[in-house]
């Protein structure tokens, strides 16, 4: 390699002082606009005829500091379904939408099990599977069917999103290029082997955000779990709303799904910034 | 099934008769006879769509053939009962896109089948790999990422990678159309290695300069028709078809433009 050392020139050196400037004034332009828009907003909310009565049913410090507590212990529950939820759903979702590749005429009753059961439960609103699952299973009166609420809120949350997880798996599988398999079955790998170690690796990295988006919408959804008496934090939230009549409660339960979801939403958008680098390489 | 990879059984490594295959009910390949004894570099040429790529991915069995027999070495593997995995494990291929694996280094590429497929050791499956990419000019290569690499060399890997299973026939499928000019030199070289070494190949080209070179024997494909079969000499020089004739001229033709 010859040696040639660069030197900035004059022209790169007046570049890079205009695109520091630049800079400068975009970032002054943002923080002004988003310190009129928030006290644009701020004024004709507080200035509507209503805001008083609002401030006080909804604002209230008092009634929040009072529910707080109960509405926080609530929201473990929350936090604990889902955590039970998750790892079943991706265990769900993966073997249904695998059971989808199998070709072999044996496999058929599966195949056509895994078709029924993610056409059904993708069509029927989680609260209706909740509500059929709450309180049908308890109503057949099995030996050994589960009785507990939280156990069956988490059966119907699973089989619910366990559907829509399965769908995003079988898009991410098909979404591998078939040459990919081709390749891999010209050099003797079996249809399993294919999947675990050249389809699967692949079709992941492509899940992982449409996953965590259902995840964040799992997490709201474990309060639908209420319907069948589960006390978690918006059940809590109503039984002190209805008692005093005051939905400041409600205001401290969004709260609660708000941080949860947040670094989630962040974590997403992490994982999104890594893969693209990556693919970058 | 035990094989001696160097000399096989005393008959052909590979021989096909009278075999047809249609998609959607368009014959593709009609009633083709191909046998290809243990040594011997076989090229395939015809127009495109002719029906190249699909002869070859029939001997692989990745087609299921509409009829005919394919013998892989004495052993009929268009039987029903043969069990295409272990078919495919005696035979590597080459595609002309390469499709390495995006996910897997080079190094990893290339040991997923010996290790997965053939039981060999991790390390065992290495060095032999390693041993491989140095033959062939890639040793710093190990680790890379597919993407990382240039056509040419991501094109000599995925030969490499169907020679680490030490197959017994190899079907290669235009593996150089691809590439630009210059890196199709690279990669006819690994070819003219591999016959060197003694290697069964089946491969179909448009390099008719190539295909001159390195054939023992070339098969004109014609229509899914094996139209004519003759040694380079014969079917360049003095070919007996005027199918043949006009193709060859209509290669030269383009050449010229
Ligand atoms: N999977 C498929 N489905 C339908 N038709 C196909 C399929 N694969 C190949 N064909 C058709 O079969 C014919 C032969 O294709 P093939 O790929 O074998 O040609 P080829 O000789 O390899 O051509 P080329 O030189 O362009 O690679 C073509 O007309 C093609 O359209
Ligand atoms: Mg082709």
């Amino acid at each position: 390699m010859s040696e040639v050392t660069w030197v900035k020139s004059e022209r790169q050196l007046q570049r890079e002082r205009l695109r520091r400037v630049r800079a400068a004034r975009s970032g002054t332009i943002a923080t002004v606009s988003t310190i009129v828009f928030l006290g644009v907003l701020a004024a004709v909310v507080t200035g509507s005829p209503g805001w008083p009565r609002v401030r006080d049913t909804f604002f209230s410090a008092e009634a929040f500091a009072k529910a707080w507590p109960d509405v926080l212990d609530g929201f473990w529950t929350n936090v604990t379904i889902f955590l039970i939820a998750e790892p079943l759903i991706l265990v769900v979702g993966l073997l249904v939408a695998l059971v989808r590749t199998l070709r072999a005429p044996v496999f058929f009753p599966l195949r056509a099990l895994a078709v029924a059961y993610t056409d059904v439960f993708r069509g029927v609103p989680t609260l209706l599977v909740i509500l059929l699952v709450g309180f049908g299973v308890p109503a057949l009166d099995l030996q050994g069917a589960p009785r507990d609420e939280v156990t069956l809120g988490v059966i119907a949350l699973t089989l619910s999103y366990g559907a829509y997880v399965a769908e995003v798996f079988r898009a991410g599988i098909d979404s591998v290029h078939p040459s990919q398999r081709a390749a891999a079955r010209s050099l003797g790998l079996s249809h399993g082997k294919t999947m675990r170690y050249v389809v699967l690796p692949q079709a992941w990295r492509r899940v992982v955000p449409p996953l965590l988006n259902d995840f964040v919408s799992l997490q709201k959804d474990t309060s639908l779990v209420s319907t069948i008496g589960v006390v978690e934090a918006l059940r809590q939230a109503q039984i002190y709303a209805s008692s005093k009549f005051n939905y400041t409660p409600y205001l401290a339960g969004a709260l609660l799904f708000v941080l949860l979801t947040i670094p989630m939403a962040r974590f997403t958008d992490h994982l999104a910034a890594r893969s693209q680098r990556r693919r970058g390489q | 099934m035990k094989h001696d990879r160097g000399e096989g059984p005393g008959g052909p490594v590979l021989a096909v008769e009278g075999l047809w295959k249609s998609y959607h009910g368009a014959p593709v390949l009609r009633g083709i006879d191909l046998s290809v004894e243990a040594h011997e570099v076989v090229c395939l040429i015809g127009a495109s769509g002719s029906g190249k790529s699909t002869l070859l991915r029939c001997v692989n069995l990745l087609e299921t053939v509409d009829d005919g027999t394919i013998h892989l070495d004495g052993v009929e593997i268009t039987d029903v009962r043969a069990d295409p995995d272990d078919v495919r494990k005696r035979m590597g291929i080459v595609f002309q896109a390469f499709n390495l694996f995006p996910h897997m280094t080079v190094l990893d590429n290339i040991t997923l089948a010996p290790r997965k497929v053939h039981g060999v050791a991790r390390p065992e499956a290495e060095e032999r790999a390693r041993e491989l990419l140095d033959r062939f000019g890639l040793a710093d290569k190990a680790g890379a990422y597919p993407d990382r690499l240039s056509g040419g060399q991501q094109q000599r890997v995925a030969i490499i990678r169907a020679l680490a299973v030490r197959p017994r026939l190899m079907l290669l499928d235009e593996v150089t159309s691809a590439l630009d000019p210059e890196l199709v030199t690279e990669v006819l070289g690994v070819i003219r290695e591999l016959k060197a070494g003694g290697m069964t190949m089946i491969l179909t080209t448009h390099e008719m300069g190539f295909c001159r070179e390195i054939a023992d024997t070339v098969c004109f494909l014609d229509g899914g028709v094996l139209l004519e079969r003759g040694t380079p000499e014969e079917i360049f020089t003095d070919p007996r078809e005027p199918r043949t004739r006009e193709f060859l001229k209509s290669v030269l033709d383009a050449r010229r433009i």
